[in-house]
């Protein structure tokens, strides 16, 4: 095995993959967060400079999820194609609920009617939340593992079965995560009344996230057992948790002080500790088995030959400059409060 | 009805609609891009009217093709597992490029496309629209690349046994440059331009039909039919040079593509024709020994046959596979007469004399369209019954923990987004048309403060 800083090819993809799923996260974080908050305003015109908040934004930061989904295919074929076709169905729904919140940005605007604007209103809102949710549910079920036999043959059941208790709660924090950082982002990109809402709101998000960022680690505890082990064994990454938790202890303290730069610094440090831990409690496993250890997806045994994760490195190491330079200069175009003008949604 | 069947329609159908997308995007980013550089350069009003008018419509194709195009990146691990498995090492490193290096460019300037006309210079927004209009080149290349390896494998190791069998990558710019990508690139590049040339003449012949926005309307025409003469053209290269290549790499496809049974005997070429699989028979209007004329340049040279390959390892679908590729062909022959034609009258300056001619421009913008399908229900169907040619059958490729109702149940999800999509984006470009490229500016941030 080749190794770059005495790191071998597998755990550096490992790295590059948490890495761009952790931009998306805290990316699309803000933006599936903004939606989630959709019907909580109540005119249309606030309705409006929400969706143009994200409006010149949301198409570059679905980038991440793309790559993403590029290098786990590219990296770890084995687990994207078990991942994939074992949670077949939370995933088509993920992805059908993708189009129709495209199709909900793009066309919402575009006719004066009411229930126009109504109907898409509440298909916005809903995909939004529910995309939030489904990425939970889908973490929940790595978490917990599920039923893999040899040669990565799923036979678990299929429907609805994605849906337990654990990833239930998980899906509610993945959302209340995504709500907080979709109100700071907001906050960024308002005045006025819809800003003076926006700072109740956050405030209740910030509650919604604690609560159930506090359950769910009661349950994993309980339930899980096999997570707290490997902290035992490495108590220092008990310093991670902890982060995550300083990390969304300063949001309150920097919006009450109108410093929302900051406070979404911080609100996406506590999901990048937050993945950070998931990614440190299952490595070097990727999908475990409920069966048999054995029979766990790694980042071995799911890896593509050494020779294509040299050239998928060497491509990151081209490619990741180039992309950091066009989101700096698309960022910095779109600084500053929401105008609308004759281009806007 | 099986898995398999119902994961290659699932495929099938969403692969299908999302190409109506991309290709019109690449088309209109190139005459977007003409249409800016000549509002910088000549500083003519009229220029920046028809770039902000084609804009919106480009918004609306790029939206569509990204949210139809998430779907097919995961469709492979969801439908298709074990050939994902097999062929990730390869096939993922060009997705994965493809959106690192494509799509990343693309969908950052798009947002200064579409919202930064008051943000930016003006040369800033043209290096945009030219940064979004080579992303949207890039894709094409990169996606292109990973089919053209499951036609023509190259740069590639086999390695494993039974399940644990899959392709590694040997060597990178091989497997890039593998004996079908750059045709079928060039080819599928030209398919783009045209799709989106003949959008916007057809949207103009339309106006000049109407005796509306004449002046901006002889402008655009004019570009667009610049690029679609020249572009159909070419196109004649490409195809041939593609379908050479497919002579040499995948001789069972090119013998469906003409209906030629007779395993080793000079082959025609058939203007139109049916063919019936049972008896071996072609009835149509051929010229004798055509195929091996376009090959060999030889009208007596020998064409390996259908009947060479044994029966589970030839294409099943040959009548549909011949009746596709005549149709792409067709289609491209009629749009050389017509752009040389329209050219003709325009060197004459009789261009904008005869209605029906702009009558056939308001409708053609569908034959690039079905070209563009045909061409690759050809290519796919050709290839059958191998997902990666020679190596791994199609019905060995699908999930196999996937049940037929799972598949059904998402199909018909599809089937109906889709079809809401679709009426959506039909809807919304007429809408565009209709109101057409003028536009009184609205200030809402007057309303900003009463919010």
């Amino acid at each position: 095995m080749e190794t770059i800083f005495g790191l071998d090819y597998p755990t550096l993809w490992y790295l590059v993959v948490g890495l761009l799923f952790s931009g998306y996260a805290i990316l699309e974080g803000f933006d599936y967060g903004a939606g989630a908050w959709h019907l909580f305003f109540k005119k249309d015109l606030s309705r409006r400079i929400a969706i143009n908040a994200i409006g010149p934004l949301w198409d570059a930061n679905q980038v991440w999820l793309i790559i993403g989904g590029g290098a786990l295919f590219a990296g770890f074929p084995v687990m994207y194609a078990t991942m994939l076709s074992s949670m077949y169905v939370p995933f088509m729904l993920f992805l059908m609920l993708l189009v129709l919140r495209s199709a909900s940005i793009k066309f919402r605007s575009a006719e004066e009617m009411k229930w126009w604007r109504k109907t898409w209103d509440i298909i916005y809102f809903t995909s939004n939340t529910l995309i939030s949710f489904l990425l939970g549910v889908v973490l929940a079920n790595i978490l917990q593992g599920i039923e893999i036999h040899e040669n990565f043959a799923y036979k678990g059941g299929v429907f609805f079965s994605f849906l337990n208790p654990y990833a239930i709660i998980v899906g509610l924090t993945t959302l209340s995560l995504f709500m907080m950082q979709g109100a700071i982002f907001l906050l960024l990109k308002t005045e006025g009344r819809l800003h003076a809402r926006l700072t109740f709101l956050l405030k209740k998000g910030i509650i919604f996230f604690i609560s159930s960022f506090s359950i769910t680690s009661l349950y994993t505890l309980i339930f899980l057992p096999g997570v707290a082990d490997k902290f035992k064994e490495n108590p220092v990454f008990f310093i991670l948790p902890i982060l995550a938790f300083l990390s969304v202890a300063n949001v309150p303290r920097l919006t009450t002080k109108k410093k929302y730069t900051r406070a979404l610094i911080f609100s996406s440090l506590t999901m990048a500790f937050l993945l950070m831990l998931v990614a440190f409690q299952l490595y070097p496993v990727l999908l475990p088995s409920t069966i048999d250890s054995s029979f766990d997806v790694t980042i071995y045994n799911a890896a593509s030959s050494q020779k294509s994760l040299g050239i998928m490195l060497t491509i990151v190491v081209i490619g990741a400059p180039l992309l950091a330079g066009y989101f700096l200069f698309l960022y910095k175009t779109f600084h500053g409060t929401v105008k609308l003008d004759d281009t806007s949604y | 009805m099986d898995t398999e069947i119902l994961a290659r329609i699932q495929f099938a159908f969403t692969i299908a609609f999302h190409y109506i997308y991309p290709p019109l995007s690449i088309g209109i980013g190139l005459i977007m891009v003409i249409m800016e550089g000549l509002y910088l350069k000549t500083g003519n009003k009229h220029y920046e009217i028809l770039t902000r008018f084609w804009l919106k419509i480009f918004a609306l194709t790029f939206g569509i093709g990204v949210a139809t195009g998430i779907i097919m990146e995961f469709e492979f691990g969801t439908n298709w597992a074990v050939y994902s498995r097999y062929v990730g090492d390869i096939f993922g490193s060009a997705l994965a490029a493809e959106g690192l290096f494509a799509f990343g460019l693309e969908s950052a300037f798009l947002g200064v496309l579409v919202f930064g006309w008051n943000r930016v210079s003006p040369k800033v927004h043209f290096i945009s629209t030219i940064g979004v209009f080579l992303g949207s080149m890039f894709s094409a290349v990169w996606i292109v690349v990973a089919n053209s390896w499951q036609q023509t494998p190259a740069g590639y190791k086999i390695v494993g046994e039974g399940f644990n069998a899959r392709a590694e990558v040997t060597d990178f710019w091989a497997m890039v440059f593998n004996p079908s990508s750059v045709d079928r690139i060039i080819h599928v590049w030209q398919g783009a331009f045209l799709a989106g040339a003949f959008l916007v003449l057809s949207v103009h012949a339309y106006y000049l039909l109407k005796g509306r926005y004449i002046e901006i309307s002889k402008k655009a025409f004019k570009i667009s039919l610049g690029v679609a003469t020249i572009i159909s053209l070419s196109q004649l290269v490409s195809g041939h040079s593609s379908a050479d290549g497919v002579a040499v790499n995948q001789p069972a496809k090119l013998a469906a593509m003409e209906g030629h049974y007779n395993k080793s005997a000079p082959a025609d070429l058939y203007l139109f024709g049916w063919v019936d699989n049972e008896t071996q028979n072609v009835t149509g209007l051929a010229l004798p020994g055509g195929l091996s004329f376009l090959v060999h340049q030889d009208f007596n040279a020998p064409i390996t046959g259908l009947n060479a390959f044994p029966e589970e390892e030839r294409p099943g679908q040959v009548n549909a596979v011949f009746q596709f590729y005549h149709i792409m062909v067709s289609i491209g022959i009629f749009l050389i007469l017509l752009t040389l034609y329209a050219s003709f009258l325009w060197w004459k300056g009789k261009l904008f004399d005869k209605k029906w001619l702009l009558k056939i421009f308001a409708f053609s913008v569908l034959l690039p369209q079905i070209a563009n399908q045909v061409g690759w229900f050809a290519a796919e169907m050709g290839r059958q019954p191998w997902i990666v040619y020679g190596h791994l059958k199609t019905n060995e490729g699908f999930s196999q923990e996937v049940s037929s109702n799972q598949i059904l149940f998402s199909l018909i999800l599809f089937l109906v987004v889709y079809a809401i999509l679709f009426l959506l984006f039909i809807y919304s470009l007429n809408k565009k048309i209709k109101h057409g490229p003028y536009d009184e500016a609205k200030n809402p941030n007057e309303f900003l403060k009463y919010v």
